[in-house]
């Protein structure tokens, strides 16, 4: 394997490094004819991402003779490689990667101004094709929105805040902050709106609620917003994985996220079929700027004092819909102890065949349990 | 009991946000006292909070371009509401360049502080971010415990030096001692020392002034008596002046204190329509 980045592209490579480095501890690289596939996957099999750099993202391309090879190396030290980006930007002017099969070492070597060679030998494992099962195209909904968009959405979000819920209906998407049943009831619950117009592309046909992990989508979001590439949402109903997506001519990222499942949170079941009517219109109440409607929120009666109990309010006024829909949601909820888990994703030792190489074309969709046996096979092989 | 409240002025909206974090920085937990005039964010000083107080009081009207309130009776038109300032910090930070900020007392799975921001966008359309803080309505019988706290009946009132510099002096004493002694006189001097077994430092503030307080502009009764050269001092908790000094963001435009001998350090910010007080306790 032979293959050079050079000028913007080596920035791109380094970006696209430090985006897969959020998923996972190692980068799965396997060079073939459409081009050089990188991919990583967590440790608890949830979360999968792949670049794949296509033959024309470089000034040279050229896959291994051997068609079978590919190999793991730990992120981090790939990482190290492409550390400082400011700097990678001014200075370097080409990058190579190329594999030194007699001394099994993976060779990074950064082209600087001045004649600078900076030369990395990066040892690296044997390994299976690291490949998740989706399919893009049989999604009922897709978003897709600029990444400027994506990252003012999730400026919203503390970074401590692991899980967010996508919710959208015929003209509007909400996300939520996904508040597990056990922990802290006085957590602050944050929501934004946003309207349809705000997307490039819009098409939602079966209205659904969707918890999946944030750091995954800030991943991406690092390598989207340098690129300035909008990024596509495919999804389904919760539980089957969703798919963020960004695209060009010369380079395709695919991020596969597992979602939590339907019985892990039965209000998205409820919801799906019988909120959407009332949400309508916004479920904010401040949406609809009338004095009267949101002025009162909280009715105490007047209590002159002991027997104010505060947290529960004896006329607890608010007819709305919304409110009252997530009381009966949190009943739902408290029936039984949820199983709070998301799906691990479909990774078996895929057939090293050229079908995994473009991710849509796996036969099945089926999400399989987590296996470990690829993993093994990569220790022992 | 009803409130609403909304900001549309982005210096407004900035001004109130500094204020929330210096709040914030404060305590984990506060009271929201809310009146027809005024917002007051109160720490009575429990030992949880170790036994610091504050008071922080703002007048709504140079804040909000709209502001309703229903109390919880005629005779008391008042609101008082238990919250995480964080949450509150945090819900502005988002809502930095909104057109508007709507904030409101709502019922939702418990009664909620529901800030509404609603943000440009690209696209034209208003986008709406909500932010549902958890509050506890205070009941009317706790209300005696968030009055305003009493002016101390000091021994020495002075001003203080710019806080950058004291905060400075106040953080490298800190890697040196666990406890500080804050002194001052009539004579406008102040000395911020620290005393362990292997090193005493002292730095010596001059002409900082003392302030006039009451209708003549005389001292305080126990202060008016005092020698102009004597040193009321108290001993503190260096991590909690230092928590002070390092958490406002208020840039007040007079900065004073009110030594009592040997008991409390009372801090006092005044930036236009903003007051903060907050009350240290001597150790011994």
């Amino acid at each position: 394997m032979d293959c050079v980045a050079t000028g913007g592209n080596v920035k791109v490579l380094a970006k696209a490094i430090h985006s897969l480095s959020r998923i996972g501890e190692e980068l799965y690289l396997e060079p073939v004819e459409d081009g050089l596939a990188l991919r990583s996957v967590n440790s608890s099999r949830s979360a999968f991402a792949c670049f794949l750099l296509s033959p024309l993202f470089f000034q040279k391309y050229q896959a291994p003779s051997d068609q079978s090879f590919r190999c793991k190396i730990p992120i981090k030290s790939v990482q190290a490689v492409f550390k400082s980006l400011s700097s990678l930007d001014r200075s370097v002017e080409k990058c190579r990667i190329q594999l030194n099969s007699e001394k099994s070492r993976l060779t990074i070597t950064l082209h600087c101004k001045h004649g600078l060679l900076k030369t990395h030998n990066l040892s690296f494992q044997d390994c299976e094709s690291l490949q998740a099962v989706f399919d893009k195209e049989s999604c009922a909904n897709v978003l897709q929105a600029q990444p400027r968009l994506m990252v003012d959405t999730v400026l919203h979000f503390p970074p401590s805040q692991e899980e967010v819920t996508l919710s959208v209906s015929s003209d509007r998407v909400w996300l939520r902050n996904h508040v597990e049943d056990d922990a802290d009831p006085r957590a602050m619950m944050t929501e934004l709106s946003l309207s349809s117009e705000e997307f490039d592309h819009f098409a939602i046909s079966t209205q659904t609620s969707i918890t999946f992990c944030l750091k995954e989508l800030r991943g991406l979001l690092v390598f989207a917003e340098s690129s300035g590439l909008p990024i596509s949402v495919y999804f389904d109903e919760p539980g089957s994985p969703v798919i963020l997506s960004v695209m060009d001519s010369v380079l395709e990222a695919n991020f596969v996220l597992a979602t939590l499942s339907e019985d892990s949170h039965p209000k998205n079941h409820g919801k799906s079929n019988t909120k959407h009517p009332d949400t309508e219109q916004p479920p904010d109440d401040f949406m609809n700027d009338d004095m009267d409607s949101f002025l009162i929120a909280m009715e105490t009666s007047e209590l002159p004092g002991p027997s104010h109990a505060p947290t529960s309010p004896p006329h607890p006024t608010n007819n709305r819909k919304h409110p009252a829909s997530e009381e009966e949601q949190e009943e739902a909820l408290a029936e039984g102890p949820p199983n709070k888990k998301f799906c691990s994703l479909f990774f078996g030792s895929v057939l090293p065949t050229q079908s995994q190489l473009t991710n849509q074309t796996i036969q099945s969709q089926e999400v399989l349990a987590s296996d470990s046996e690829d993993e093994n096979q990569a220790e022992t092989s | 009991m009803k409130f609403r409240a909304k900001i549309i002025d982005v210096g407004c909206l900035n001004h109130f946000t500094r204020v929330v974090n210096t709040v914030s920085k404060l305590s984990k937990a506060c009271v929201l006292r809310l009146t027809c005039d005024h917002l007051f964010f109160v720490l009575s000083g429990k030992v949880a909070s170790g036994g610091v107080s504050m008071w922080c009081e703002l007048a709504q009207v140079n804040f909000f371009d709209e502001f309703q309130l229903e109390g919880v009776s005629a005779d008391a038109n008042e609101i008082f509401l238990e919250l995480a300032p964080e949450n509150l910090s945090r819900a502005l930070k988002t809502a930095q360049n909104a057109r508007s900020v709507k904030i409101k007392l709502t019922k939702k799975n418990c009664p909620c502080l529901t800030l509404a921001a609603e943000l440009p966008s690209l696209s034209g359309v208003s986008r709406v971010v909500t932010h549902d803080i958890p509050v506890d309505v205070i009941p009317r019988r706790l209300w005696h415990d968030f009055r305003e706290p009493q002016m101390p009946d000091y021994d020495v009132s002075i001003y203080l030096p710019p806080l950058k510099t004291m905060k400075s002096v106040v953080d490298r004493m800190k890697n040196l001692s666990n406890y500080l002694v804050m002194e001052a006189n009539l004579n406008g001097e102040m000395n911020l020392k620290i005393e362990t077994d292997l090193v005493s430092v002292t730095t010596h503030f001059k002409e900082l002034g003392n302030p006039p307080w009451g209708e003549d502009g005389s001292q305080s009764t126990s202060a008016s008596h005092r020698d102009s050269e004597f040193m009321a001092q108290t001993r503190l908790d260096i991590r909690k002046l230092q928590q002070f000094l390092t958490g406002q963001q208020v840039n007040p435009s007079r900065a004073m204190c009110n030594i009592v001998h040997n008991r409390i350090l009372h801090l006092i910010f005044l930036h236009e329509d903003v007051s903060l007080q907050y009350f240290i306790p001597a150790v011994v």
